[in-house]
């Protein structure tokens, strides 16, 4: 169950120029996050950025009652969210969405991340228990590549790729994806990032019949499944549906997902 | 919450009897569910449920939001189960709240609304609110809405079918809404609820495209408010049935604005997705209002504007 909430900033970092790390003190959240879910935050009391801004829970500590999140600056809502400072009282809706699907404790697991889909995954590879976790990261330079120790201790193999080639290899994730396929295989891939991506992640792993999820993102308005503004093609028996990535999603089967 | 035992804020509007004055608006409110974890659906004087249609509706592509200044653009296009689902699985989630239930209805010809109010009307709902205003679907409901002859030939013949109160749901996006409101009520409507969302548009100057899919969409949220004042207050000095007026209102003091234009009620949108909480807390609002001013039943506020000389 979600909650609006009322919490604390205990930290900010700037991890790149435009991105940031925001640690917020939640019991709640950080004692009923599950990785793939995500908060609804009000950037600003009143009318100045209106709508709440969807951001990814990227971890928790449930000892000390805190939780992550990692953005970037866009506009208005993140430019804010940036100039926040410690002691600051940040308006939360959450925990929402639906969470990953949780794997057989021997499982062979592989995420794939891109750009700022990554943080969420890195909630995911944290909480999973599982014999092997790899983890596919791409990112466009390496000055967005962040937290590449965190992701490093948290997984037994990792690749990284940027677009222009400044750090790790050259090009898309998804290219190291189909290379490896070919020669490993596993039980599960998770998949977060640009819509492009996840399409092509899908396709390699209905290739080689891997059961695979993604965590779709489209503009929202409630975030609670009210509004039903927040639209993806799902399939339903012979057809097609819209489903609603804030209250159905964000995470969805990729078997189930069309991706236009 | 405000409590005060002597204050009467119940309201009668042409045979709907509400027990205070603020309804969740239709197409931001779903059918209560998604709020019933932030809010006590009891306190609610109304839900005006999604728009609803014969058939279920997959609405339009995505994007269907985009934030504007101080408001929201929306094309969702009537997303809907339609009306057979929602009388088998919604109106008995509803009713195990004490709270009235307005079936919002919209279609492509006269003959859709026509047999859904025929349905509607011998369901367990307590009002029927035709939505001739949706901007975000191509056939049908705007262009009954947009026209006085349009709007006297729906009502008119919905209201064949219609022994519940019936609303009628105004569009903003005409010269004069005078006109349009006059018809609906020479035509046999009871009420009024007005505005719908403002025809807008908002443009990526990056993609060189519209934000929405659909290109254009509605208006709605404080953007609006000031637009929807004005036309509620004509509106209430130009017919004698009730008025439900909406608009922008995110806190007790804009639905005090509305009440004191003329309107008898009013309803909330767009605030709903900013705050969960938002009726409730205009609700609040319109009480410590009277608490303030010392007003005991809510009809002293309605329509009691004085105009500058
Ligand atoms: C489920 C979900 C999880 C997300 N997780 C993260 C995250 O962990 N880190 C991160 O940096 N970003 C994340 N995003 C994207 C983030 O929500 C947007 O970048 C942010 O809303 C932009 O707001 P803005 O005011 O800065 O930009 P503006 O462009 O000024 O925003 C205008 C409006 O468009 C919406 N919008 C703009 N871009 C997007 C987008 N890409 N996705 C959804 N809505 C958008 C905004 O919410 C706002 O309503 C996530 C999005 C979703 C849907
Ligand atoms: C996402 C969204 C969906 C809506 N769907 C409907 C609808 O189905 N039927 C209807 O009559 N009005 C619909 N409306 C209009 C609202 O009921 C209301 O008239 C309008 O938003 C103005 O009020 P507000 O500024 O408080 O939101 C919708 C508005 C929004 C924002
Ligand atoms: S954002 Fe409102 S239904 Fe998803």
């Amino acid at each position: 169950m979600s909650k609006l909430l009322k919490e604390k900033i205990i930290k900010i970092e700037k991890l790149a120029p435009l991105l940031f790390r925001l640690t917020i003190q939640s019991e709640y959240i950080a004692k009923n996050a599950k990785p793939g879910q995500f908060v609804n935050i009000k950037c600003c009391d009143g009318i100045d950025a209106l709508l709440r801004r969807p951001i990814s829970i990227c971890s928790v500590n449930r000892e000390q009652g805190l939780f992550d999140i990692v953005f970037e600056v866009r506009g208005r809502g993140t430019e804010i969210l940036s100039l926040k400072k410690p002691g600051d009282i940040l308006d939360i809706l959450g925990p929402l969405g639906k969470s990953f699907y949780a794997p057989k404790d021997n499982s062979k697991i592989a995420i794939v991340g891109g750009g700022i889909g990554v943080f969420p995954l890195l909630f995911l590879l944290k909480e999973l228990r599982c014999a092997h976790k790899t983890a596919f990261l791409g990112f466009r330079s390496a000055e967005n590549a962040v937290l590449l120790d965190e992701f490093k201790k948290e997984s037994d193999s990792m690749y990284v790729t940027t677009d222009d080639g400044s750090l790790g290899s050259k090009g898309f994730v998804t290219d190291i994806l189909e290379q490896k396929l070919s020669e490993e295989s596993y039980d599960i891939i998770y998949s977060c990032g640009p819509v492009v991506m996840m399409k092509r992640v899908a396709e390699a792993a209905q290739k080689h019949e891997i059961k695979c999820q993604v965590s779709l993102e489209e503009r929202m308005g409630c975030g609670i499944g009210a509004c039903l503004v927040c639209v993806c093609k799902t399939r339903k028996d012979d057809g097609w549906e819209y489903s609603h990535i804030c209250s159905d999603g964000t995470v969805f089967w990729s078997s189930e997902v069309i991706f236009d | 919450m405000v409590i005060s035992e002597d204050m009467n804020i119940a309201v009668d509007i042409a045979g709907l009897k509400l027990k205070n004055p603020v309804i969740a608006a239709s197409g931001t409110f779903g059918f209560g569910r998604e709020y019933s974890q932030y809010i006590d659906l009891n306190q609610l004087g109304g839900i005006s449920v999604k728009g609803l249609t014969l058939e279920p509706r997959q609405g339009n592509k995505p994007p269907r939001i985009a934030e504007t200044p101080a408001g929201i653009l929306n094309s969702v296009g009537l997303q809907n189960p339609g009306v057979h689902s929602f009388i088998e699985n919604e109106i008995p989630y509803i009713r195990q709240f004490d709270t009235a239930i307005i079936a919002n209805i919209a279609g492509n010809t006269v003959e859709d609304y026509c047999k859904m109010a025929e349905i509607l009307d011998d369901e367990d709902i307590d009002a029927i609110e035709l939505n001739v205003s949706c901007p975000n679907v191509k056939a049908g409901c705007v262009a009954f809405g947009n026209n006085p002859s349009g709007i006297y030939e729906i009502t008119s013949q919905v209201r064949k079918f219609c022994s519940k109160p019936l609303i009628v749901k105004l569009t903003p996006n005409v010269g004069d809404i005078r006109e349009t409101a006059k018809a609906a009520e020479e035509a046999g409507a009871d009420a009024l609820s007005l505005i719908n969302t403002i025809l807008g548009m908002a443009i990526d100057i990056h993609k060189r495209r519209p934000i929405l899919a659909n290109n254009m969409g509605g208006l709605s949220g404080p953007a609006v408010k000031p637009v929807a004042v004005r036309m509620v207050y004509e509106v209430c000095q130009t017919v004698k049935i009730p008025v439900i007026g909406m608009g922008g209102i995110s806190n007790g003091d804009d639905a005090v604005e509305f009440l004191l234009a003329g309107a008898s009620a009013v309803m909330v949108g767009t605030a709903n997705f900013v705050n969960p909480r938002a009726c409730i807390d205009v609700l609040d609002g319109i009480k410590s209002y009277m608490l303030k001013h010392k007003y005991k039943s809510i009809y002293d506020i309605i329509g009691a504007l004085e105009l500058n000389q």
